[in-house]
């Protein structure tokens, strides 16, 4: 696939943002100051800056609750994330839903949910929302490895087979599911052999380097939008960081994550960016720069936004 | 006696029938090597083997359908569920397996099933993951629900759960792992189905449960420096409902406030009010009060969050209205 200059440099930006946003939650978390669960995307940035890169502004995303560089993807701005895990009134969810729960529809980004694979029969309704309307637009749904062991999962994909949904549906394999490996829980060792058991076209693909993301899933959104059903990408990852916060990690030793460390997926991109001489090394550093001051300014605008006030309680429970 | 906390407690009871009795085993998503997501397992898994403390895939219906045909074979599972939350995933086998399996074939099938399970909101997870919905489970006969409120109730309920041959929802309560009690040190259960007066008072009854009975316990300290002695009953068991030490009380003081943290609408509130206007009318002096959630889904932020739940000042209002009717 070719990709323009213009569009790595965006992607690399977009990587670098997600990490410095997700290192100043982890320092917000110990401060006090986000509560609740928070599940840090640090080790994936290549899979959804990839994934969603290739997607086209009418293709809906849906994600499980390991959501804020998949919402950093989709174009929500960092000011928005952060205040949502402040709790502020100017969060994307105005401060009702907390780390686990973001979304924007006016992005195509249909959330981040809570329940372990519960969004996936979701992800089917959106898709066939499209394809009820005729309309040529592609869902891409992400999942972790744990989340192809619950029953919600198998009937999902069944469904998207028998009814030919325009559906992408986006393993992120990070090997993990809280402790358990995917040896542990599932039956096959790749996740993407379950896909064959619905007819459903897959391959594995290399999540630390987002060049094959990229180039992979551009050809599956495509496939799909080509009206040919579903398709089924296992993306292999790793998280660096503990499941959410507070994550004792005795079952992975140090030396495994020291082991991936090794292949940040921004490095892997850093190196081929100059490699390829697409950018300098001073571009990139001034892009990381830059990722770390918008980073700053929008912690400053969460910082300072107001609470949601006691009224705001009882909005939205129901439209009628 | 020993101080005990609640996790040490509910974690006694679980080792101790376990090195009773060989048949009784754990499953549940991170009960083994993690040791349990409120490390109430913790050892457990390195003291009786990976045959014993079954780690499972993210797969509730399976751990609740295979405890169920585990104990219909003759085992004794205690099957975890990580939150109550995602008990809703699992809801077929508890509700149209668990709960009617004993009757339906008349009687045949023996459950001695135990799923243990956490409740309760006030740690910022959002709506999906801080439910208190303790009462749609105590809704189907054939289930029996408890959900003690003291760390000596919570061991002495848990082994009498795993001794039982019926199918048993035992809620904990997420924000309740760190109160400490007296727990006796010698073997001992605690019968189901049994409300106990936690204190004594002749002036109100508090009806309560789990984390209610933590919040009216503070409460009734706080009128007592008013001079208001308050009795405050713990229902312990939600299925089957002991009414019994509630009416009595009821008799004797006249006014009663009931206190759950789920929501009100179709509640515990609800439910033991009724009772009480069923069986005890005539002593009535005031109506009952209620005090429960909000009726909202729970937010993240912290401030909206702390305003959807019963706190103790509501139920101090409570008491002063029932007191003043
Ligand atoms: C139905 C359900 N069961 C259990 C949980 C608790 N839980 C939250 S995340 C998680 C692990 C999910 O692993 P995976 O799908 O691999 O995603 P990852 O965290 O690795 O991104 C579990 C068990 C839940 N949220 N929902
Ligand atoms: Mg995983």
């Amino acid at each position: 696939m070719n990709i323009n200059p213009e569009k790595h440099l965006d992607m690399y930006y977009q990587m670098v943002l997600i990490r410095r946003m997700e290192e100043r939650a982890a320092e917000l978390y110990q401060q006090g100051k986000i509560g609740g669960f928070l599940h840090l995307y640090i080790g994936q940035e290549a899979v959804s800056t990839g994934l969603i890169g290739a997607r086209l502004p009418q293709d809906r995303v849906i994600t499980a609750y390991r959501d804020h560089g998949v919402a950093v993807n989709c174009g929500l701005p960092v000011n928005a994330i952060l205040a949502e895990l402040l709790g502020k009134a100017t969060g994307v969810s105005k401060g009702r839903g907390g780390s686990m729960h973001m979304a924007d529809t006016s992005r195509n980004f249909w959330g981040g949910h809570a329940i372990v694979g519960s969004h996936l029969p979701l992800a089917a309704g959106l898709a066939l929302g499209d394809q009820y309307a005729n309309k040529d637009a592609v869902t891409i749904c992400m999942f972790g490895d744990g989340a192809t062991n619950i029953g919600y999962f198998h009937e999902a994909l069944n469904l998207s087979k028998v009814w030919k949904l325009p559906l992408l549906w986006v393993c992120e394999n990070n090997q993990y599911g809280m402790g358990t490996t995917v040896e542990h829980a599932s039956a096959v060792s790749e996740i993407r052999q379950k896909a064959e058991g619905y007819g459903i076209p897959n391959e594995r693909v290399d999540g630390m380097d987002i060049i094959a993301v990229y180039d992979a899933s551009s050809k599956a959104i495509e496939r799909v939008r080509s009206g040919e059903g579903p398709y089924l990408l296992e993306i292999m990852t790793y998280r660096f960081r503990g499941h959410s916060m507070g994550d004792p990690e005795r079952y992975r030793e140090q030396a495994e994550i020291k082991k991936w460390q090794e292949q940040d997926p921004i490095g892997i991109y850093h190196s081929y960016l100059l490699g390829k001489k697409i950018a300098s090394s001073d571009e990139l550093t001034g892009i990381e720069k830059r990722a770390e001051e918008d980073v700053k300014a929008a912690e400053a605008f969460a910082q300072t936004s107001p609470e949601p006030t006691p009224e705001e309680l009882f909005m939205d429970i129901y439209v009628d | 006696m020993a101080r005990l906390t609640m996790r040490e407690a509910i974690s006694q009871a679980l080792w101790e029938e376990m090195e009773r009795d060989s048949s009784v085993f754990i499953l549940g998503e991170e009960v083994g090597v993690w040791g349990g997501t409120y490390a109430v397992t913790k050892g457990f898994y390195d003291h009786f083997g990976a045959g014993r403390v079954k780690d499972t895939p993210i797969s509730e219906s399976a751990i609740v359908g295979a405890a169920i045909g585990a104990a219909m074979t003759g085992l004794r599972p205690v099957a975890e569920l990580m939150t109550i939350n995602f008990a809703f995933s699992a809801m077929d086998h508890i509700v149209n397996q668990a709960a009617k399996l004993h009757y339906m074939f008349g009687g045949q099938f023996v459950l001695p099933l135990v799923i243990r399970t956490v409740s309760g909101g006030g740690r910022q997870l959002g709506a999906t993951h801080s439910q208190t919905p303790d009462v749609v489970f105590a809704h189907f006969p054939g289930l029996k629900v408890v959900a003690p409120g003291t760390p000596e109730d919570a061991k002495g309920l848990l082994k009498a759960a795993i001794r039982s041959n019926d199918p048993i929802m035992f809620i904990e309560h997420a924000t309740m792992y760190q109160v400490r009690g007296e727990v006796p040190e010698e073997d001992y259960s605690i019968p189901i189905g049994v409300s106990k007066i936690q204190r004594q008072g002749k002036d109100v009854t508090i009806v309560s449960y789990s984390k209610g009975l933590e919040l009216s316990m503070k409460a009734a300290e706080e009128l007592a420096r008013d001079g208001v002695e308050a009795e405050v009953i713990d229902l312990r068991t939600l299925r089957p409902l002991d009414m019994g030490p509630v009416i009595e009380s009821f008799k004797k003081t006249n006014r009663a406030v009931i206190v759950e943290e789920g929501w009100k609408s179709f509640g515990v509130g609800a439910e033991v009010s009724t009772r009480i206007y069923e069986d005890a009318f005539d002593y009535v002096d005031a109506p009952i009060k209620r005090v429960a959630q909000k009726e909202v889904p729970l937010p993240y932020n912290r401030n909206l969050e702390q305003m959807a739940l019963p706190q103790v000042p509501d139920i101090l209002a409570a008491v002063k209205e029932v007191l003043n009717g």
